[in-house]
């Protein structure tokens, strides 16, 4: 076998190699009852802001807290604490995928993207939304 | 129903134009194809001569689509999509082309333009290998058009177009209504997130970059097709070049544009959508180095053809990634779902031109020519392969774990990213990195098929010593701080850092001690070096970025993880509430937020921090920060932040909580005391001297003319604890009425009144305070050392790529000097001084 064939399997063993040792790490998305069923380990969720509950964020006292709870696609709840600022427009996102490990009383969320609606351009309905928004305006006028 | 006030002139132009450069690409497409078959002169001639033509057709086509999609975002047609989704008639002009191509359809466009012309450069120089080129283009061409055409067959339409009606696309009750152009008051106008001058550059870089991969796939392909095996390498190496040249630049544009502007907090955050420009780059790099074995020893052709042919492939995989929804939740900038048919169409567009690349070379790889003789160890071109297939490898790994998504979408699995998405490929990267540095600072050292020990030991000495000393002085004088993930990755960075210093040093001073001082040849050593600075300046930037918006320094002392050395190894608390005029401390800097003003657009509030250098013994440093908040018209908000560059560091800080403006408006009542100069009055949290009253006074605070009936108080508020404060507050009359000048006291939550005159002629002052009136930001804020490398080596590298470009297209001394110098200014200015 020629040198370079050798290191094109050793390259390639190295690149398997790198990419077993980051599937050791992977995360998985989880709903909130399957994640407190794994407590401690680092999961997905997608959920939603309860509206119904309060939202804690007071930034002159603690920048760094946010809590308020979350309640996934099942109808489960769960108190999630976000050691971070709010994001803007948080009340108004319609959804919510949180990176987090699943304490005891709350869920512990790392990082959070957010899906707010009007974000999106292409959505279709939320466009409908727009053009009787400013053509309501439009006419009161 | 007959609507009112429609132009549809333009949109039927449009139409018409897309539809004729849809015909003009398939003919060329087809022609191309025939010329190439024809054996005999005078028909293979005229077939050559329709393609031609039809190429220069659908070009002008494309140019023309272009320009009616200008004017009517230029003139807002909002009764056409596309302008009422993308412009609005508060955008600046020069936004106009970010309008363009903020959507689907208008970036479709852009590519197709780029194609254009490059086909159009390959037509003018008419080689023998133009032809076949040209096929391939126009075949993509083709595919480009189809994306753009918007035409229904029964129920499913082919494409989007970008002159589709809004009437069409949106069903609302007002579409009804003959007059409903009068009702629609404006766009929705360009996302707030992409109002920036990078906006209006990056896209076309990074397009022209996408576009120009097609060149070394379309020379590979048509070889394997035609069984010429080895004509293609020479003159594909320049196109391979550019190409490296001008993605490299599009990408890292990108990356400067998130720094600038967006709140990431950074240039690079290995997400989905910058991986998916990143890998086709590697491997294009990879392509050019094999091509350059194979033109100095014969060897590496395989690996040449299957690199050329897969940086296209990977362009159009990344196209699929970023443009179909896939990646979803797992990126912050991807372009949205657009449907389903279209979805379809780009997925074929991937397959078109991935399965018969790939079938073919596996078909033909027996009867590529290959040498069976080994490369020596010694050699340049062993060493060469070794680093290609190292970008390669890396390449792979990178989209492997970029296309989780796919994954899940395929096998139903519900995998996601792990805890660190950006660790995970750094400690990857890292040793990358460590091994590209070491053989791009030997590589040129070394000679094709077999290098003297002795030489090399005699060329490099010098370099390596050098390098060595300066990597030695530098760990002792400026030491890398990233204790986050442990020992081990900390050592990492240490060795790819010192790679990266021997990588810059060797390459420079190869410039000189094997090149001679020949500048015409040393654009390889100039892009190695450029693209080591670039890796130095990366670790030492993020090795070394600094916190300081941290909240366990701001008296509220969250309690932060520290290992045996004290070495602080968890993140901090990022966020840092300032409340308005109380100076607090942030790194070196007392930090003071002074308030708000209102930016021109409608929306935009700045907010003004003061930095003060805290030991100013030295120097009095002092500068002001405003980042700003921008609430869109959907009121959707975006922070943008404010830099300070200094050459060693920069200082970035962009708000991360504001209030909103919804007016709390305080409802606590004044205490008014009656006293004559020199009195004292009492309120609940301690006392008011008045020191003195002032006719219409004219300083810094106010300015009143001699004839103004106005009256300003001095007051010295002294409250419990003690502490003393002044403030300023005046009382005017005018022929309206009487108007209070509050002198608003944030610091103590404090506003004070000149209340009026009471019938003894006493002076009324009003006191008041309240929990109401609160002014408060939250910021975080870092230091960023010494990016300016991370830039200037981005710079070195495209210059050094283009520098090679010219010299391989063999350009006359005269137009390569003043490429280059114009490229490099434009390049240095827009890295480098664009933003400040």
């Amino acid at each position: 076998m020629k040198k370079t064939h050798i290191i094109i399997l050793v390259g390639i063993a190295a690149l398997i190699v790198g990419l077993l040792t980051y599937a050791v790490d992977f995360s998985t998305y989880d709903s909130i009852a399957s994640a407190r069923k794994k407590e401690g380990k680092f999961v997905h969720i997608i959920a939603k802001l309860d509206k119904d509950q309060p939202v804690e964020y007071d930034p002159i006292k603690n920048p760094n807290y946010l809590s308020f709870t979350a309640i996934d696609s099942l109808g489960n709840k769960t108190k999630v604490v976000y050691l971070n600022s709010k994001p803007t427009d948080f009340e108004k996102s319609e959804r919510l995928v949180m990176k987090g490990t699943m304490k005891p009383e709350y869920f512990e969320c790392k990082d959070m993207l957010l899906k707010c609606p009007s974000k999106y351009k292409d959505d279709k309905e939320q466009l409908q939304k727009n053009v009787t928004a400013t053509t309501g305006n439009g006419e009161s006028r | 129903m007959k609507f009112e006030g429609e132009h549809l002139l333009p949109g039927q132009l449009g139409h018409f134009f897309i539809i004729l450069g849809l015909i003009a690409s398939g003919v060329a497409a087809f022609s191309f194809i025939k010329s190439i078959a024809t054996k005999e002169i005078q028909q293979k001639s005229s077939w050559e001569k329709l393609a031609r033509y039809s190429f220069i057709t659908q070009g002008i086509s494309l140019l023309l689509i272009f320009s009616v999609l200008f004017y009517i975002c230029y003139n807002h047609l909002f009764e056409y999509m596309y302008a009422y989704k993308h412009a609005s008639k508060e955008l600046e002009s020069k936004f106009l082309l970010a309008c363009i191509w903020e959507g689907q359809e208008g970036s479709f466009l852009l590519w197709a333009i780029w194609q254009a012309v490059l086909g159009y450069i390959i037509l003018r120089r008419k080689k023998e290998w133009s032809s076949s080129v040209l096929a391939v283009i126009s075949i993509a061409q083709v595919c480009l058009f189809f994306m753009i055409l918007g035409i229904y067959f029964g129920d499913v339409r082919i494409g989007n177009s970008p002159f589709t009606l809004t009437r069409n696309e949106i069903a609302a009750p007002i579409f009804s209504r003959p007059d409903y152009l009068n009702l629609i008051q404006d766009g929705m106008g360009l996302n707030v997130l992409l109002r920036n001058y990078w906006m209006v550059i990056h896209p076309p870089f990074l397009f022209l970059g996408f576009a120009s991969t097609i060149v070394p796939f379309a020379f590979a392909i048509s070889s394997l097709i035609q069984k010429k095996y080895t004509q293609w390498v020479k003159p594909a190496i320049p196109w391979t070049l550019f190409s490296i040249c001008v993605l490299g630049l599009g990408i890292m544009m990108g990356g400067k544009w998130a720094y600038e502007s967006l709140s990431f907090g950074g240039y690079w955050a290995w997400d989905p959508v910058e991986n998916a420009s990143f890998v086709p780059w590697l491997i294009i790099v990879a392509g050019m180095h094999t091509m350059l074995i194979f033109n100095a020893t014969g060897h590496s052709l395989r690996a040449s053809f299957f690199f050329a042919m897969m940086g296209f492939v990977f362009v159009l995989y990344s196209t699929f990634l970023t443009r179909t929804g896939v990646l979803g939740d797992a990126s912050v900038h991807a372009f949205t779902e657009a449907g389903k048919a279209i979805n379809v169409m780009i997925g074929s567009f991937v397959f078109l031109f991935a399965v018969p690349a790939l079938l073919l070379f596996f078909v033909r790889y027996a009867k590529i020519p290959a040498i069976h003789k080994e490369e020596a160890t010694g050699s340049r071109e062993f060493w060469m392969f070794i680093g290609s297939l190292m970008l390669f490898l890396t390449s792979i790994f990178i989209i492997a774990k970029t296309s989780l998504p796919v994954y899940n979408k395929l096998f139903g699995t519900n995998i996601a990213n792990p805890e660190d998405v950006e660790f995970s490929y750094n400690k990857v990267v890292v040793i990358v990195a460590f091994i590209i540095g070491l053989l791009t600072a030997v590589g040129q050292y070394l000679k094709y098929k077999e290098t003297p020990a002795k030489y090399l030991l005699k060329k490099i000495a010098v370099p390596t010593l050098v390098a060595a000393v300066v990597a030695t002085l530098l760990g002792i004088f400026y030491p890398i701080h990233f204790y986050k993930h442990g020992m081990g990755f900390l050592i990492a960075i240490y060795a790819a850092l010192f790679a990266a210093i021997y990588s810059v040093i060797a390459n420079a001073y190869y410039i000189w001690g094997g090149l001679k001082g020949n500048l015409r040849f040393s654009g390889g050593s100039v892009s190695h070096a450029g693209f080591a600075l670039m890796i130095a300046g990366m670790l030492i930037s993020s090795g070394n970025k600094q916190v300081i918006s941290n909240a366990s320094v701001n008296g509220i002392n969250i309690p932060v993880a520290k290992d045996a050395n004290g070495k602080q190894t968890e993140d901090p608390m990022e966020n840092l509430t300032l409340l308005r005029d109380v100076p607090t401390t942030m790194g070196d800097y007392w930090v003071t937020y002074t308030g708000k003003t209102f930016g021109n657009e409608k929306g935009k509030r700045f907010y003004h921090l003061q930095f003060q250098k805290k030991d100013s013994s030295k120097s009095k440093e002092e500068f002001s920060l405003n980042p700003d908040v921008y609430v869109m018209k959907d009121n959707n908000m975006s922070s943008n932040p404010d830099t300070r560059n200094y050459l060693s560091k920069d200082i970035f800080t962009y708000i991360s909580f504001a209030l909103n403006e919804s007016g709390n408006r305080d409802t606590g009542s004044f205490h008014i005391m009656e006293m004559n100069p020199g009195d004292t009055g009492y309120y609940d949290h301690g006392y008011v001297i008045l020191n003195k009253v002032e006719r219409n006074p004219d300083n810094g605070k106010y300015h009143f003319k001699p004839n103004d009936v106005a009256m300003q108080a001095d007051v010295r508020i002294v409250n419990k604890d003690g502490k003393s404060v002044t403030a300023h507050p005046a009382i005017q009359v005018d022929n309206i009425g009487i108007v209070n000048f509050d002198d608003t006291l944030y610091a103590q939550n404090m506003f004070v009144r000149f209340a009026g005159i009471s019938k003894e002629g006493k002076v009324k002052i009003g006191v008041k305070t309240s929990n109401g009136v609160i002014d408060f930001i939250t910021v975080k804020a870092y230091v960023f050392p010494w990016i300016n490398i991370v830039w200037l080596g981005i710079a070195f590298m495209a210059i050094g790529a283009l520098m090679s470009v010219l010299q391989r297209t063999q350009a006359k001394p005269r137009v390569w000097a003043a490429v280059l110098v114009v490229a490099s200014l434009a390049i240095f200015y827009l890295f480098l001084f664009a933003n400040q």
